[in-house]
């Protein structure tokens, strides 16, 4: 594949993802904070919240199983995951965590716990999503050709 | 700027404990040409400051310490997350605030949450300015005339020898004061009489003033400031 269609094809992708609420206008500002000077950045903070997020997953999962549930650690790490999850513009995930986050309160336990399963579907969703998205800007990069800058406008909704 | 020598880049110290968010706010700021340093708490940053978090200045003595002897690098703005653990954005506000050597200096709280009792404390102690996250691009086109202010006040202090001190350090009380943000002058005011008093040193300060006056009118009014920022993000797909 040259790398004028590998291009349209990045852009189709990107365009979907925006389409289907997976990202959100915060991931466009990250993409235009890179540049020649950063040209990783979006990868960096992208693999952070990887990072991140499967450490907070992980932490919800033992919170939650607990006996005697602490519904205040719980809801930090679900605001800690909701920060992060905004931003880097992973719009599906942040929005799982607002119910998530009243069923703390509420302190209920089923409740949340199916909060859990959502937020952890949405999470793997979004990063299978860009790492396929980072694949494709690699395929780009390799093939000596450099990844579109877009406006939010210019993916044409 | 005609008062300046030469400009150094204005610096920024980033707080946050997510490490998610000072990267982006370190992102943020140099690519808007600032000189950033992040710490991930507001213990961290009193320190970096050369504040001893134990310091206790007391806030009625119109003591002045133009040239900052502790701090050991100059900080033109602290930009803090409000919602970390131990010391929150709202306790560090209050400690620069409280501080004779480091209220000056220009203090910009973040949150990811839209509370508007939050934003007016925040702003009532002395913010100058609450954004909403994530942070943008745009948002920190409004921190300059805050930098610029404290630089200009610097300069002024060491050019203007005839002023009296305890007028400049006035200015700062007076801006608050201007946004019909408190009832009653706030605890580091000298003086009760404080708000009468500062229409004498603008008329004495003309030049410097003068540009001072345009860039706080160039700033919002009051009313942007209390009114949230979500406006300017609500294009969220």
């Amino acid at each position: 594949m040259e790398v004028g269609q590998m291009r349209r094809q990045w852009l189709d992708y990107t365009r979907s993802l925006f389409l289907e609420g997976f990202l959100d206008a915060q991931f466009m500002q990250l993409q235009q904070l890179q540049d020649d000077n950063n040209p990783d950045f979006v990868v960096e903070v992208v693999s952070l919240f990887f990072e991140d997020s499967e450490r907070l997953l992980k932490d919800l999962t033992f919170a939650l199983d607990q006996n005697a549930v602490d519904f205040k650690k719980v809801d930090a790490h679900v605001h800690q995951l909701k920060g992060s999850s905004s931003s880097i513009g992973a719009q599906r995930v942040k929005n799982a965590c607002i119910p998530f986050r009243n069923f703390c309160e509420e302190q209920n336990t089923d409740a949340c716990l199916r909060c859990l399963q959502q937020v952890k579907q949405e999470y793997c969703l979004v990063k299978n999503k860009l790492e396929t998205l980072f694949r494709l800007e690699q395929q780009i990069v390799a093939a000596g050709g450099s990844i579109p800058m877009v406006e939010l406008t210019q993916l044409s909704f | 700027m005609g008062m300046a020598a030469a400009e150094s880049p204005f610096h920024v110290l980033a707080v946050d404990d997510s490490l998610i968010d000072r990267k982006l706010i370190e992102r943020l700021l140099r690519t808007s040409s600032y000189q950033v340093t992040t710490v991930d708490s507001g213990s961290k940053a009193l320190e970096f400051l050369g504040l001893n978090e134990n310091d206790e200045s007391n806030p009625s003595t119109p003591s002045v310490s133009p040239n900052n002897h502790h701090q050991e690098v100059e900080v033109n703005l602290v930009i803090t997350d409000y919602c970390m653990p131990g010391m929150t954005g709202y306790d560090l506000l209050k400690k620069i605030k409280e501080s004779s050597s480091l209220r000056n200096i220009p203090v910009v709280i973040m949150s990811s949450e839209n509370v508007p009792s939050r934003i007016n404390r925040c702003l009532e102690e002395g913010a100058e300015e609450f954004f909403l996250k994530p942070v943008r691009l745009s948002d920190l086109n409004k921190l300059k005339p805050h930098m610029k202010k404290t630089k200009l006040k610097d300069q002024k202090q060491g050019t203007e020898d005839k002023l009296d001190n305890s007028e400049v350090q006035q200015l700062q009380p007076q801006q608050q004061i201007q946004n019909d943000l408190q009832e009653a002058p706030k605890p580091q005011d000298p003086q009760p009489e404080s708000e009468s008093h500062l229409e004498q040193p603008q008329q004495s300060l003309q030049q410097a003033n003068n540009k001072r006056k345009t860039i706080e009118q160039g700033l919002s009014p009051e009313t942007d400031r209390t009114r949230p920022r979500y406006s300017g993000i609500a294009t969220v797909v």
